[in-house]
């Protein structure tokens, strides 16, 4: 059971007025608002143990180091794996997913192979991989959608050639909530020996992520979507890829030895980490995970999905709306239109009552296409939201919709 | 009438709403309503200023040594905000519209609209009606 009043007490941020309404936040896709003990738990890194990780013998050092480590070690048992040095620490999912496309570009990706997406790519997701493809006669191919919006994994069977090298996939889809059936994805992939990779950015905030029971390649998420700070986030590598993914971002703190001539890098995650990290926003991340395992995923995946059936039940019952992805499953995000309406109206209108939501194409511009529309109202949740702001979202939405037509 | 007074006369206009800010909207959405159609020639793709979120389409036509401005968006406040920025602009010579600053969209509370988040394409439509005009001006 999820006090929805307690946990809305640990964030400061949400105890305020936009435009004289009390705030309604339900832009959680794209970034999640922060308890006071990730605050805080950055805020205390600097005040008493800030110092570079990794290198110095002075006390502060080695706190620093370890409390850095620690975080390893916490995001790993949250994902379940079992060697933390599988655990890479990125600027982001965006980042991740650049670190994967470049790696795999200097040995495993070949001129002319074939790359698989799904149709619901984020823009991150596929921006990478094009730009591989354009410069080296490769081709981009994409798992279309079914009518309900949910991946045709029949499809994929089709698509797959001896040159497909790499299925990269993201587990909900950031503009429709809609899942991605991975365990068929895997099976289908496992069968033709190609490796996966998992764009968790808008999974593991929402759902119990188990990267061993997963068994994919690659898995990538950011720590700004589930309580984190900002430009955190985390690279998943198998034990195969942790040996064989070519570094490709060189600099100080990967290396063994260096002379002019060669250089020899680290072992295990290090070799990924170039330069100095941020280490306060991996101190905070690290509580963030601890934030949320003590409601426990499950407990929030499956009050979210009542949230998410909420409202879904009840913008239904608006003659003028129209829900995209109508899958059931889904994970924390409806996507909608008014018909006639366009939902940069929409949104700045709500925003007039305190309620913060997303418009546009959410960096799906390709899904658009598919659907034939310029944008969607984007509605996402998170733990500190409830049943009272959706009713209350509901009440201003047809009053907007009454303002515009 | 001139561009200040354009301007004056719809702070004024505004006034009137005071903090009621859902029936400004209310005659923002009206103005974007009666916007004058844009010629559909005008409405082309090249004349296209791409907001992140919202279009708006553009034209600028030199009339007697002034400039008639129409255009269109897929939006409706922006389209209100576009009807407002043209009952000042449109029919001014193109010297006094580079020169103009447009002050009355922050007296009138609707300065948001004008932020540089490109999310709607207003901006650009200002530095595009300028342009327009600054190339009439040198073309004269």
């Amino acid at each position: 059971m999820i006090d929805a009043k307690k946990i809305r007490e640990q964030f400061p941020i949400l105890d305020q007025k936009i435009n004289n309404y009390p705030l309604v936040y339900f832009d959680n896709g794209a970034t999640t608002q922060k308890p006071l003990r990730v605050i805080e738990a950055i805020s205390l890194f600097y005040k008493t143990s800030n110092a570079n990780i990794h290198r110095g013998v002075h006390t502060l050092s080695r706190v620093a180091t370890d409390l850095f480590e620690q975080a390893r070690r916490t995001v790993a048992a949250h994902f379940n794996v079992k060697n933390e040095q599988q655990i890479i620490f990125t600027a982001g999912t965006t980042d991740g997913i650049n670190l994967v496309a470049q790696g795999l570009s200097k040995s495993h990706l070949q001129k002319g192979d074939e790359i698989i997406i799904a149709e619901y790519e984020h823009h991150s997701n596929i921006l990478p991989w094009q730009m591989w493809a354009s410069e080296n006669q490769g081709k981009l191919k994409v798992i279309p959608l079914k009518e309900d919006q949910s991946l045709d994994y029949e499809a994929l069977e089709n698509l797959i050639t001896p040159k497909t090298k790499l299925i990269a996939v993201t587990q909900v889809s950031n503009t429709l909530g809609v899942l991605t059936d991975l365990e068929k994805v895997t099976a289908i992939a496992r069968r033709h020996l190609i490796p996966v990779m998992v764009d968790g950015a808008q999974s593991a905030p929402h759902m119990p992520v188990d990267l061993e029971k997963l068994n994919a390649d690659f898995f990538v998420c950011s720590a700004h979507k589930i309580y984190g700070p900002t430009g955190v986030g985390v690279l998943y590598l198998s034990e195969k890829w942790l040996k064989n993914l070519p570094e490709s971002k060189p600099g100080g703190g990967t290396i063994k030895t260096v002379t002019f001539e060669k250089t020899e890098y680290a072992d295990g995650a290090l070799r990924f980490e170039p330069g100095t990290p941020d280490i306060a926003g991996v101190i905070g991340f690290a509580e963030a995970i601890r934030f949320v395992n003590e409601i426990g995923m499950k407990t929030i995946f499956e009050y979210e999905h009542e949230l998410v059936q909420y409202a879904q039940n009840l913008l239904k019952q608006i003659p003028e709306i129209i829900i995209y992805g109508v899958s059931d499953h889904k994970a924390g995000v409806i996507s909608f239109n008014v018909k006639g309406q366009h939902p940069f109206d929409i949104g700045t209108l709500l925003d007039k009552y305190g309620i913060a939501v997303r418009t546009g194409h959410h960096c799906t511009q390709p899904l658009m296409q598919h659907l034939n529309i310029d944008g969607t109202v984007r509605i996402s949740f998170a733990v500190y939201n409830t049943k009272e702001e959706i009713d209350f979202f509901l009440e201003k939405l047809k009053k907007v919709i009454t303002m515009l037509s | 009438m001139t561009i200040e007074e354009q301007e004056k006369e719809i702070t004024a206009e505004f006034e009137f709403f005071g903090d009621d800010w859902e029936a400004k909207y209310e005659h923002l959405i009206d103005l974007g309503k009666s916007l004058p159609k844009i010629k559909p020639e005008l409405k082309t793709e090249d004349r296209i200023i791409k907001g992140c979120q919202s279009t708006v389409w553009l034209g600028a036509e030199l009339i007697d040594g002034k400039i008639v401005y129409t255009a269109d968006s897929d939006a409706i406040i922006t389209k209100g905000m576009v009807a407002l920025i043209i009952r000042v602009l449109s029919g001014q010579k193109p010297e006094d519209i580079v020169k103009a600053n447009l002050s009355f969209v922050d007296k009138i509370g609707l300065k948001e609209h004008l932020s540089p988040t490109r999310a709607n394409g207003l901006v650009s439509m200002i530095n595009q009606m300028k342009k327009e005009a600054l190339v009439k001006m040198q073309g004269n």
